[in-house]
């Protein structure tokens, strides 16, 4: 059995209107029947763009928001029914690196304070003595001096600071960390530092990972297995290579046509998916697949009536895509008024080129 | 090159320094931003002065402020007055005391009513705030519930007029000092509980409220430990801001005949009041009064501009 494991589940946030009694007058669909599972061991990365609910689902698996429905089943206990001792008690099983490296550490707190507050409530360490030896431990894994411990928040870069948000999860030793968005605040030369040490940290305790992020190219480098998000549902789901390799969702192919390869010839020739239209809103959500309304493949039939449900089309590869096969084989074209844009041939190019350059 | 040697070590002997300090926190930041700041020492000087002179006035007054020593010399009907003289340094009041005097030993009162009057708004409206924002940033559906009921209390206060809401206080209680104070100071209660309540809900959505709940941080210390301290900034800075208004308002209870009912005893609220009649001929002795609160709540003010400054952590260097 998997280690984590998610079924069907939903994050609805009420909308509420009122002046002395707030009334529910509708829904943010913000997570709305999400069903995957995290192996042991393994990277789990979550991609999709802002608003998509990665990151609402990464605070679900922890309880951070309410789950309105679904299961959560770490280890074989389900945290989404936990009462909320016993599911404080299981926190430190299941920790969190944040986005905003500043924003998440208390500017008040010195690492010191910062790294054993976890400690004290799990009861962890029979004095501060122990826990800061215990401390020392982790700062050095993480590549942090050991007098960072009287320092502050505000004393450090933003690489140091993420390696004292990834150190703050480390002192639990949990199983499963759910790292959100764990670089996109930082500069890229310090990005693939604190990816290498997450990728360290892995393979030396065993860790399992839950990777939320919107840079492709980072969520291959680190993950297993990498599940697409739309408008709060998974659309596609494969290991990581596969994923890359042949995208089955028209949205994965438009997500994966905006990364840049890095050879100018292929870059200028290759097949790009421009999306028309904003992404819906989730108080409002579209009927039948949520893509729909901005999918280049849609077609007449099923698309705006049924909603697709993920399908295994074999080797763990899962769509959510009534015309996968379809659109893979070639059967299914693009409509003419989509936005599909193949650049024009070189020629013309070149004709444009020099008309600018006169 | 012995110059560059030179610049090296120094060089070494600073980083090897940051290393080995320990870290500076919030408070000592802001510490040390609030002397560096010529308002804040300018306000702290005033207010140092003003404390000064309510501690010791009554003992180095020259005369008995109550007595009419100079009885004999003073005729407001007949517009006669006595200016600033080698004895009287600001001459004398309406019933031929000494003004001087009367002004030292007035400030004393001024101070108390000011002091206690903001401490007592202070008080019971951050820990109102707190309990309030605390409910609604962690207690889930109930302690929602408790915020609305609670806020929608302040609201009515607050939609009261800040002095008739005062005047109320005080003419249900009766006239002494006492109701003084406690009406300032209710009056500042809703301003204290709204200040913190805001405070603590902004705080309560930043991410390292979520880290420690997700760390397993129990409630009460992340309402204690984390929401709470990095909530009270702008509240200090309300207090020492309200120290200010505070002594205005309660001037002005004094003013409109609410303050003690022992109008002999001397503050400058009820001295104000007093030489209103005779501003025609003796303007000056309103002046003296209307000087010491002006000056007192600017010093108030000045401090708690630079307390604002220093304690703003968008201002950080």
């Amino acid at each position: 059995m998997s280690l984590l494991e998610l079924n069907g589940v939903k994050v609805h946030f009420p909308v509420k209107k009122g002046v002395l009694f707030d009334r529910t007058v509708g829904h943010v669909y913000a997570v709305d029947g999400v069903s995957l599972s995290v192996e042991a061991g393994q990277t789990y990365g979550l991609v999709g763009e802002s608003g998509c609910g990665k990151t609402t689902l990464g605070r679900a698996i922890l309880r951070l928001v309410d789950i309105t429905d679904g299961e959560v089943v770490f280890d074989g206990t389900d945290l989404a029914k936990l009462p909320g001792e016993e599911m404080r008690r299981f926190r430190r099983r299941l920790q969190m690196v944040f986005q905003d490296p500043l924003g998440s550490l208390n500017p008040r707190q010195n690492i010191e304070s910062i790294l054993s507050e976890g400690m004290a409530a799990h009861g962890i360490g029979a004095d501060q003595e122990e826990r800061r030896e215990r401390i020392r431990e982790i700062l050095a894994r993480v590549g942090l001096p050991a007098n960072a411990l009287s320092r502050y928040p505000h004393e450090f870069s933003g690489g140091q600071r993420q390696r004292i948000g990834i150190a703050r999860a480390l002192v639990l030793e949990p199983d499963v960390i759910i790292c959100d968005e764990p670089v996109s605040a930082l500069d890229v030369s310090i990005q693939a530092q604190v990816i290498n040490l997450l990728e360290e940290l892995q393979e030396a305790m065993g860790l399992t990972y839950v990777v939320i992020a919107h840079d492709l190219a980072v969520v291959r480098h680190i993950s297993d297995v990498v599940g697409v998000m739309y408008l709060g549902s998974l659309v596609e789901e494969a290991p990581s290579d596969t994923l890359y390799a042949e995208p089955r969702h028209p949205y994965t192919r438009a997500l994966m046509s905006a990364v840049p390869v890095p050879d100018p010839e292929v870059e200028d020739n290759r097949e790009r998916i421009l999306l028309t239209g904003d992404l819906p809103s989730p108080a409002n959500p579209p009927a039948g697949c949520r893509f729909h309304t901005r999918c280049p493949w849609k077609q007449d039939t099923l698309c705006a009536t049924d909603r697709p449900e993920l399908r295994d089309l074999g080797g763990g590869h899962r769509v959510a895509c009534h015309w996968a096969e379809k659109i893979a084989d070639g059967t299914i074209r693009p409509s003419a008024n989509a936005a599909t844009v193949v650049p024009p041939p070189a020629a013309e190019r070149e004709e444009k080129e020099t008309a600018a350059a006169s | 090159m012995s110059t560059k040697t030179d610049k090296i070590d120094r060089l070494a002997e600073l980083t090897a320094a940051a290393e080995t300090s320990a870290g500076a926190g919030l408070w000592v930041e802001a510490w040390r931003r609030l002397r560096a700041s010529k308002m804040a020492v300018i306000g702290a000087v005033v207010i140092g002065v003003f404390v000064v002179v309510a501690i010791v006035g009554p003992w180095v007054a020259p005369y008995d402020p109550t007595a009419q020593l100079w009885r004999g010399e003073v005729f407001p009907n007949q517009n006669v007055f006595v200016g600033p003289r080698g004895e009287n340094w600001l001459g004398l009041d309406h019933l031929g005391r000494d003004e001087f005097s009367r002004m030292l030993v007035g400030a004393r009162q001024t101070l108390l009513v000011g002091v206690v009057a903001t401490l007592l708004g202070f008080t019971v409206g951050a820990l109102i705030g707190g309990v309030s924002g605390a409910a609604l940033v962690l207690g889930g559906k109930v302690g929602q519930r408790i915020d609305t009921v609670v806020m929608r209390v302040i609201d009515i206060m607050l939609a009261l007029p800040s002095l008739l809401l005062a005047v109320s206080v005080a003419a249900v209680l009766g006239q002494s000092l006492t109701t003084v104070m406690i009406a300032v100071g209710v009056v500042q209660i809703p301003v204290f509980a709204r200040l913190l309540r805001g405070a603590m809900l902004a705080q309560g959505g930043a991410d390292y409220v979520l880290a420690a709940q997700a760390l397993g941080v129990r409630k009460r210390r992340i309402a204690l430990g984390h929401v709470l301290p990095n909530s009270l900034s702008p509240v200090i800075v309300q207090g020492t801001l309200s120290l200010a208004t505070a002594i205005i308002e309660a001037a002005a209870l004094s003013y409109l005949g609410l303050g003690n009912p022992d109008a002999a005893v001397p503050e400058w609220g009820v001295m104000l009041a007093q030489a209103q009649r005779f501003f025609d001929s003796a303007p000056m002795l309103a002046v003296y009064p209307a000087l010491g609160i002006i000056i007192t709540a600017l010093g108030f003010t000045l401090l708690g501009e630079a307390m604002r400054e220093a304690l703003d952590p968008k201002l950080r260097s």
